[in-house]
């Protein structure tokens, strides 16, 4: 049987189409492109053209805004600690409790290590930012104010344009981790006040070790990898050029697809979450219904933990994750599901489905096949469960 | 994913006792929904001999937790309730064939659960969590009671690892200082009867003995007497193979060994195992030999270390 892959929030398939485009830049075009010959001046030309096509997909202004990195994380990690640099006399971050760790432990090693003060701003049990608080925190010794445009677990999405007005109006840098975001939903930043903005390449089917930091002109931008004049200065290292040409294609095809993903995906994602909850009692959505991702879907099932849910789905086939606990190592349940109250017995018991275009009405009708009688099995193990459905209505949560 | 044992995953996706026994003899429960695990042991014990006839529990959990309580369940059916009481956590953890060390608390809530079941069926009160001692860790509901018997079974001398075994300190963190305190002062019992060597000892803001060993290394006893006058081969051998064995117990502590393999001049070849071999330290093991050789010796010497064996 086809394994059934949801968990394109996790990292994507390379799209063939982008394996193609790579490939000639390993052993035919291979040239350096600081190099004066012909080797480096026509990888040089190809790096550029994808930097078009990327700048295309963030519907950005100039396509020397877009800075190459390694990864998301580099690009997080970049656009912080440049802001910190470049904001003269102001040493404080606002940023959200429900950031990736690529900006949460960056943010708790600057408080501890450089004495940054950082406000951590909550979220309702929807997982909505407190807008309040948010307003409440910026001020003139913010340096730069960091909201992820997209949530990984949720797929909430932030008002990030609305957040960047704000923090401009205090003075302060605003950055996105958009890597969640890029290629599900559209995107144009040449007429939003967004400074920086990261994001990934293997989370839309380009290559991992691949990444990019928007950096809108005029923004003054402090590298954190110096050596060579690469990327303008702003990020030295001799360029991945594979992954580059290979992020390019991806870019263009998530632009071709960005209709289908919010059409075809997103129907798929929503017949999943309705089927589920209508076969399963005790299992509710966690998140803003009403403005996520159109791909995500993270599902709460009560008295049951999560690690043997996906346990029993990868057995049948089907990869999906969990911010439960017990996957991670942590011992502890989430801290996106922990931010948003979710209670204990259902925090321990939620799942991610992550699609992608590459997913059919088949793979949706797998997991609601086997889904069932996977929490029936487990429920059936647990010592809370037969109080829960004695005395409890079906379909509806305890905490609803 | 965490690599299971195949007996692990068995018993995870076939677990053996799931379900209530209506009216058990003993029934344990132990951890709740909040924690992340739970476990509730049912026991039917025969009267007359004692005897645990069958053993059911019902676990909310990872897969681990689940395995562990079915293996619990097989474990202690046809043990007398003294026999059962015999066993610990570590003897769950064998039968399943290892767990991954940060799923070790799984053994210690089917060790846990074991007891709490046999004091219901006595007819004891279980220690409660907060009858027993002060709760030191609220967030996974650990006491003083249960964090001492893990340490103690396990021969726990780190913070790590305590919260690998009973998921103390591994939340909020608040009750990592009174952990610390406790973890110190169990081990200092368990060093003055005799269980734990005092160099492995848990001491609150000492580095761990790892760490320890780094910076000061304790390979090189600057005490040792230093032999200068010129050996001969076979004088030069034993003396090498002195210095190993002094060594050794160091590097088995570790998880590591050494051996000599030849002596050709002033290069001494040895071969590292075990542990040792791909430690990213190896290079720091190796030198401190070298540099207790020199001493030793009286001369300049270089060790060698071979490829593994195996």
């Amino acid at each position: 049987m086809q394994p059934v892959y949801l968990d394109n929030n996790a990292t994507t398939r390379v799209d063939p189409r982008v394996v193609d485009a790579m490939l000639p830049y390993f052993t035919e075009q291979f040239g350096n492109a600081s190099s004066i010959h012909a080797f480096g001046a026509d990888v040089g030309a190809a790096i550029k053209g994808a930097r078009r096509q990327l700048q295309a997909l963030l519907g950005a202004e100039f396509d020397h805004e877009i800075v190459y990195t390694g990864c998301g994380t580099e690009a997080d990690n970049t656009a912080l600690l440049s802001a910190l640099e470049t904001q003269a006399g102001r040493n404080e971050i606002v940023t959200s409790c429900v950031e990736h760790p690529a900006i949460l432990a960056l943010c708790a090693w600057l408080e501890k290590s450089r004495g940054v003060k950082v406000h951590y701003i909550g979220v309702d049990s929807r997982g909505r930012l407190d807008m309040d608080a948010y307003r409440k925190a910026l001020g003139p010794r913010t340096a730069i104010a960091s909201v992820m445009w997209a949530n990984n677990e949720t797929g909430n999405l932030f008002p990030v344009e609305t957040l960047a007005e704000l923090a401009h109006e205090a003075g302060a840098l605003f950055h996105t981790d958009a890597v969640q975001a890029v290629g599900k939903v559209p995107m144009d930043l040449k007429s939003s006040e967004i400074d920086m903005l990261s994001l990934s390449g293997h989370k839309f089917h380009a290559p991992k070790g691949i990444g990019a930091l928007y950096v809108r002109r005029g923004v003054r931008l402090r590298p954190m990898i110096r050596g060579g004049h690469q990327e303008r200065g702003r990020r030295a290292g001799t360029e991945n050029v594979p992954s580059i040409i290979g992020m390019g294609v991806a870019a263009e095809l998530a632009m071709r697809h960005l209709d289908e993903e919010n059409t075809r995906v997103k129907a798929l994602r929503d017949r999943l979450e309705k089927g589920l909850i209508q076969r399963i009692s005790h299992a509710m959505i966690t998140g803003d219904e009403d403005n996520r991702l159109p791909n995500t879907s993270n599902i709460a099932f009560e008295y049951i933990e999560g690690e043997g849910i996906l346990l029993l789905l990868n057995k049948a086939g089907i990869a999906a994750s969990s911010g439960s606990a017990c996957t991670s190592g942590s011992l502890e349940p989430s801290h996106v599901l922990r931010a948003m109250k979710v209670p204990y017995t259902a925090a321990h018991g939620a799942i991610r489905f992550s699609f992608s275009r590459e997913n059919t009405a088949e793979d949706v009708d797998r997991v609601l096949e086997v889904m069932p009688g996977i929490v029936e099995t487990l429920r059936g193990m647990s010592p809370f469960w037969d109080g829960a459905s004695a005395t409890r209505s079906a379909f509806t949560p305890s905490y609803a | 994913m965490w690599e299971y044992s195949d007996k692990v995953k068995e018993y995870f996706f076939n677990p053996k006792n799931v379900g209530v026994i209506e009216d058990a003899s003993g029934v344990g429960e132990v951890g709740a929904i909040a924690c992340g695990d739970a476990l509730k042991l049912m026991i039917q014990v025969d009267p007359d001999t004692d005897r645990i006839t069958s053993a059911r529990f019902q676990t909310f959990g990872c897969g681990s937790a689940i395995a562990s309580s079915s293996a619990l369940t097989e474990i202690i059916v046809g043990k007398t309730v003294d026999e059962a009481l015999g066993i610990t956590n570590q003897d769950i953890a064998d039968f399943l064939g290892g767990l991954p060390p940060e799923k070790m608390h799984c053994s210690v809530m089917g060790y846990e659960a074991l007891r709490a079941a046999v004091a219901n069926y006595r007819g004891e009160t279980w220690e409660d969590d907060h009858e027993e001692g002060a709760l030191l860790c609220k967030c996974f509901g650990v006491d003083e009671g249960m964090l001492e018997r893990a340490i103690r079974n396990n021969g726990l001398t780190s913070m790590e690892q305590v919260a690998q075994f009973t998921k103390a300190t591994a939340s909020c963190s608040t009750c990592a200082e009174t952990v610390e305190e406790a973890l110190e002062r169990i081990n200092a019992a368990m060093v003055s009867e005799g269980a734990l060597d005092a160099r492995d000892a848990f001491v609150v803001g000492a580095l761990p003995p790892a760490r320890r060993a780094r910076k000061t290394s304790p390979l090189v006893d600057l005490t040792a007497p230093v032999t200068p006058t010129k050996l001969t081969t076979v004088q030069r051998i034993r003396a090498v193979e002195d210095v190993l064995a002094e060594l050794r117990p160091a590097l088995q502590g570790d998880g590591g060994d050494c051996e000599l393999v030849d002596v050709d001049g002033n290069k001494i070849m040895v071969r590292l195992s075990g542990a040792c071999v791909n430690c990213q330290l190896a290079s720091v093991t190796v030198q401190g030999i070298q540099q207790r050789l020199a001493e030793r010796l009286g001369e300049p010497v270089r060790v060698l270390p071979l490829p593994a064996t195996h």
